[in-house]
């Protein structure tokens, strides 16, 4: 019997309440705390730092939203998926929304029934080879072995890459992305193949970054993503607009260190002021706070400081804006209007 | 103490006899416990329905005929990433059972070895047999695998130093014998190629191989009828020289050796033992062989030493006492748990992921269930396959356990 | 010379020759080196050949843990401080150390309260394992659930000392029953229980300040402490159900039997990990729509029902192995089905198969080492995942297996020279 007390105790506490069908902002606003999923670790997009702490762009998004939702930026369980897990978790409500680089594509919209609520990096899928192999297209990687993260698109993609070019290759099938570098640095594959972003995040932890080279093509098309379960749409609307403020922050030069006082003194500029909540009622519409994106934008900063600060050229990460610049800067961000 | 007391027999049947009475006791029991199964069952599966309505999900099947869209490392049959899912399964299931026969012999191998030189007289190689036994016993598999496959990652050259790329460069490394090349992406031996007239050679090899064990029975009962000792080596010329002889005449089979100039990465040709498999293999081996010196050990312990003495007291010799004597006795104990180490040695292959092998638990149960979503399907599927190998291995345990169990008169 | 009359008859020796020590040959250390490592050639070359694997192994070792580095904060620190010696970068552990012993997310400042849990457990245990102890101490065994629990989960005292209540009354409701059948002391315990934990439900929320530590949720619970967690919740849950699952399979019910019959089978028949995806991809499916257990408790229990099938089979073995006559002995006795079981039949099997249950018990240790791969932060998940994939640790493989191993190593080789010791105290009635 004390068992059975035991099993029922932990099933007191593991009874986190949380309706998987509907109204899931309800049950954030009553849990207190988003549950986010996230990736188990990879550098600059998710990854707990030496305190425990997550940090990183697809965790910067997380906080965004729970500060918008709950004013509270570190009101958010980080719940670390995998490949093989993300879906799954947030099909059954353990997680209220998936910041794990996940690529939109047809089938996950609209098989597996999610609900992708913007792009928050448009990436794609390139090779990193060692420079000493002197491979300057990856058209020349007939007969290479190939390292391969399973359970990703880039795994299907790189299936049709080779067969279109009609070259040949052997995979090496790695479970994560620290393995895939352990194999790759190890010579145990030529090159090593993931979405260009994690490629660059990968060869900034290694030893000699500048003895790896990644290679110009880009095979495919992977606009990374925020996704929530199909049918709950006022959550998804909370998901989506944290993600436009973040952008719509930066076009309009809201950052974290003047938004408190553009929220405090509204200036002239109507779109700024719905944005910061001075002026209409966007926030109630959504159900939120008035100063919601206020948080948001607080908590990490807008797209722009969030980018600089985890993935920027500035961190050992050293990615640069490209497809990701606003879209007065000739990249694809294009918040929507805030009206 | 009312149901201690027996109830008179005589007695008529009352509702709280199906309480109280011996007779209905189990009866009511049953129906109870049948009750709340099916009604458990029945919780399960309305949820099931519910929640696959609510989540807009479909349980079927038909995703196994689609094109799978990935490729696999080491296939044994005829794949790429147009075949179909359930290809991608039966390679996965393949690769399962052959690391699993092949894991079985070797960790039989060290196991028996390992487990009589422990019983040796050599205090060295006792305690070293000891270290051995113990260090992987308890430690879990999971982090041997680990540690194996990233020894095996990290020895062997990389097959790029054995290439010529074309003649242009002059390799830091050379094929062994020039056919063998050890290196951290497998071991490369040379390809058999058959050639016209193959099923000739292999008549004779099957030939040879029943003419090997006629042989063996025929000493065998002349021993027993006439009393006369008939060499054994024959039999082995009846096994290899029919072969030898086809081979020669036809020339059906060839060798192909691994070639280190065609291409800029790998060798390319021969044959590739990848690296994930031996990673696997030996981990898997080694760990279970521990297991299985430790049921060798107490299987010859448990052969009293009277009977050793009583044999030797026969006049036999020594090596007549262990093959007469000892083993047949020890192998009766040794060969059930022998066999439920199989069974984990099997189990544990599931774990082949964390080296990256395609066994069916990665193929099916991971990247199949990762592209299509379909994980209530997978994993049903998944356990249903190695419910059937543990089921057919317990069939066979039960088989001989019933023929070897002690015969009581 | 003339007190050994040696020479007054020329052959007939009237008095002892002083002893003589044995030949070098036949004494010391060269005797045991030829009896024990160079008796024959056979064995010669064996010794010669276990020599030169220790001095390969130890030619490794030796630089690599002489030359090891305690304190860097990366691994090219380390690197730059090793040079190319074989060294080893020990600093990761040093750095790493309470990541890898409670995970990433567990608050620093409670440390303590998982610490203090281990050391209690040893305490609790102790009464069980060695029987030479006090009875008394069983009170702290008994504690030990409920303290356990608030240590490491943290909250208001109130929780677990009001699960406590009900199992007492539990109990004594079952004591005041018992007599008059054994269903009903048991249904009845059960259910006088549940009635102290419904009403404790309207009392504990109004008061969660009392006595509270900080609380903790499941998924902050990690590294080895993840692994013990698992590993003694799901022994001590699974050896009742094995029990029960025993006592059916053995049941002359048919149906009983059926359904513990093919419970056990299909669990030993699938490996441990095709649960581990059941309980993270598919148990969600099963459960009413809208709850929500978390993965820890999803696992554990998965994991409970796979080490109680085993267990299960374990103590059918040690019933097998009670001679019929107990059987009978306990029904001519007049004791009904419960009464023998409890009182004649289970205390000797399971004496019988304690060390078969000690065997499941590593196993099943060792085995908690999977929940790696579903994404949680174990030990080895700790060094699979955030450790290995830090940009200031990647690369340090040996030093963070190494300790794995050791950790694991220390506690299974501990409980199987236990349960070794313990074969030999029970090893009372055979020889």
């Amino acid at each position: 019997m004390t068992y059975k007390l035991i099993l029922g105790a932990l099933a007191a506490t593991g009874l986190t309440a949380g309706a998987a069908a509907a109204a899931t902002l309800d049950d954030v606003k009553e849990r207190g705390a988003l549950n986010c999923g996230v990736v188990t670790g990879l550098v600059g997009f998710g990854a707990p730092n030496a305190n425990g702490e997550w940090e990183g762009f697809d965790v910067a998004l997380c906080r965004a939203v729970a500060a918008a939702v709950l004013g509270d930026p570190t009101a958010v369980e980080f719940i670390p998926t995998t490949g093989k897990t993300r879906f799954t978790a947030l099909a059954s409500g353990e997680i209220d929304m998936l910041a794990r680089n996940t690529t939109w594509t047809f089938s996950r919209d609209v098989d597996l029934k999610f609900e992708f609520t913007g792009i928050n990096y448009y990436d794609g899928q390139g090779f990193m080879v060692p420079k000493s192999l002197g491979v300057t297209s990856a058209k020349d990687l007939d007969g290479a072995t190939v390292c391969i993260q399973t359970g990703t698109t880039t795994e299907l993609n790189l299936a049709d890459f080779f067969r279109k070019n009609n070259i040949s290759y052997e995979p090496v099938a790695v479970e994560t992305n620290a393995e895939g570098q352990q194999q790759y640095q190890a010579g145990a594959c030529d090159t090593y193949t993931t979405d260009a972003s994690g490629l660059a995040a990968t060869r900034a932890a290694f030893e000699n970054p500048a003895d790896h080279v990644i290679l110009p093509e880009i095979i495919s098309k992977e606009p990374l993503g925020p996704l929530v379960r199909h049918g709950d749409n006022e959550w998804g609307d909370v998901v989506r607009w944290t993600l436009n403020a973040l952008i719509a922050a930066e076009e309009m030069g809201v950052t974290s260190a003047n938004v408190q006082d553009m929220a405090a003194a509204p200036g002239d500029s109507p779109e700024i002021n719905r944005l910061l909540g001075t002026e209409g009622n966007l926030g109630e519409m959504m159900g939120l706070e008035a100063d919601w994106a206020v948080n948001a934008i607080a908590a990490n900063g807008n797209y722009g400081e969030i980018f600089e600060k985890n993935i920027g050229e500035n961190t050992p990460i050293g990615l640069a804006r490209g497809l990701n610049a606003q879209w007065t800067n000739g990249g694809l961000l294009y918040s929507p209007p805030f009206r | 103490m009312a149901s201690v007391t027996d109830p008179q027999t005589n007695q008529g049947f009352r509702i709280s006899s199906l309480i109280n009475d011996r007779r209905y006791r189990g009866l009511t029991f049953q129906f109870i416990a049948l009750i709340g199964i099916i009604f458990a069952m029945a919780y399960l599966g309305i949820n099931l329905v519910q929640n696959l309505a609510t989540a807009g999900l479909t349980f079927s099947y038909d995703f196994l005929g689609e094109q799978a869209g990935y490729d696999i490392n080491q296939t044994l049959i005829e794949y790429d990433s147009q075949s179909s899912h359930l290809r991608a399964a039966i390679v996965g299931v393949i690769n399962t059972l052959l690391v699993s026969v092949l894991g079985c012999i070797a960790a039989t191998l060290i196991g028996v070895t390992a487990g009589v030189l422990r019983l040796s007289k050599n205090w060295l190689v006792a305690k070293l047999m000891s270290i051995y036994v113990e260090a992987f016993r308890n430690v879990p598999v999971l982090i041997w695998i680990l540690i194996i496959g990233t020894v095996v990652t990290l020895s062997g050259a990389n097959p790029r130093d054995f290439l010529t790329r074309g003649g242009s460069v002059e390799p830091s490394s050379e094929l062994i014998l020039g056919a063998f090349a050890f290196t951290n992406r497998g071991f490369y031996a040379p390809a058999v190629e058959l050639g016209a007239g193959w099923p000739v050679v292999l008549i004779a090899l099957i030939a040879g191989i029943v003419g090997f064990f006629w042989w063996r029975a025929h000493v065998k009962k002349t021993l027993f009828d006439t009393g006369k000792l008939l060499p054994v080596w024959p039999s082995w010329l009846i096994l290899i020289v029919p072969v030898v002889l086809a081979q020669l005449v036809l020339g059906a089979l060839s060798l192909s050796m691994p070639d280190v100039a065609s291409n800029n990465f790998n060798i390319q040709g021969g044959t590739l033992i990848a690296k994930p498999f031996i990673a696997l293999w030996l981990a898997l081996s080694i760990y279970t062989g521990a297991f299985i010196a430790e049921n060798v050990r107490a299987g010859i312990l448990a052969v009293s030493t009277g009977q050793t003495e009583a044999a030797a007291a026969l006049g036999l010799r020594p090596r007549r006492v262990m093959n007469l004597v000892i083993l047949p006795q020890a192998l009766r104990i040794i060969i059930p748990p022998l066999i439920s180490q199989y069974l984990n040695l099997t189990k544990n292959s599931s774990l082949a992921i964390a080296v990256g092998y395609a066994d069916i638990t990665a193929t099916l149960g991971g990247i199949t269930l990762n592209q299509t979503g379909k994980a209530l399907e997978c994993v049903l599927l998944l356990m249903l396959f190695y419910l059937i190998i543990s089921l057919s291995i317990s069939a066979v345990m039960n088989v001989y356990n019933a023929s070897v169990a002690l015969k009581e008169r | 010379m003339a007190d050994t009359h040696s020479q007054s008859v020329a052959y007939v020796r009237e008095s002892m020759v002083p002893q003589q020590p044995a030949p070098v040959s036949e004494t010391g250390a060269i005797k045991w080196l030829r009896t024990n490592l160079f008796s024959n050639w056979f064995y010669s070359i064996l010794t010669l050949a276990a020599i030169y694997v220790i001095y390969l192994l130890l030619s490794i070792l030796i630089p690599w843990i002489a030359g090891g580095v305690w304190l860097a904060s990366d691994i090219r620190e380390c690197r730059a401080i090793t040079g190319d010696g074989a060294g080893g970068c020990f600093a990761v552990l040093e750095d790493r150390i309470w990541q890898l012993l409670f995970g990433f997310s567990y608050p620093s400042e409670a440390y303590w309260r998982p610490t203090l849990a281990l050391v209690l457990l040893f305490v609790a245990a102790a009464p069980v394992l060695f029987a030479s102890l006090p009875r008394a101490l069983l009170i702290v065994t008994a504690l030990y659930p409920f303290t356990a629990y608030w240590l490491l989960w943290g909250g208001t005292i109130l929780v677990p000392t009001f699960a406590l209540v009900g199992v007492v009354a539990g109990y004594f409701a079952y004591r005041a029953l018992v007599d008059r059948s054994f269903a009903l002391g048991f249904f009845g315990g059960v259910i006088v229980a549940f009635v102290v934990w419904w009403l404790a439900g309207f009392v504990t929320p109004a008061l969660s300040d009392v006595l509270a530590l900080q609380a903790v949720q499941s998924r902050d619970m990690g590294g080895f402490m993840l692994n013990l967690i698992l590993g003694v919740v799901c022994v001590s849950l699974s050896l009742p159900i094995g029990i029960v699952l025993a006592l059916g399979r053995q049941s002359r019910l048919p149906i009983i039997k059926g359904i513990c019959v093919v419970f056990i089978e299909f669990v030993r028949g699938v490996p441990l990990i095709t649960l581990l995806f059941v309980a993270n991809v598919v148990l969600a499916y099963f459960l009413p729509p809208g709850t929500n257990f978390d993965l820890i408790l999803r696992v554990i229990i998965m994991i409970t029902m796979f080490a109680s099938a085993y267990i299960a089979e374990v103590i059918r073995g040690g019933l097998a192995a009670l001679p019929r006559g107990q059987f009978e002995g306990a029904e001519s006795l007049g004791l009904d089905y419960w009464q023998s079981m409890r009182l004649i039949i289970l205390p000797q099997a399971l004496k019988i198969s304690i060390p078969g249950i000690v065997n499941v018990a590593v196993g099943l240790f060792k085995d908690t080492t999977l929940v790696s791969i579903i994404s949680m932060f174990d030990l080895v998940g700790m060094i699979r995942g955030p450790i290995l994939a830090s940009t200031d640790w990647n690369g340090v493989y040996w030093e963070l297996y190494g300790f794995a191993a050791l950790l694991f190593f220390v506690v299974c080789y501990g409980i199987s020279q236990y349960s070794q010791w313990l074969e030999r105290q029970l090893a009372t009635d055979h020889r």
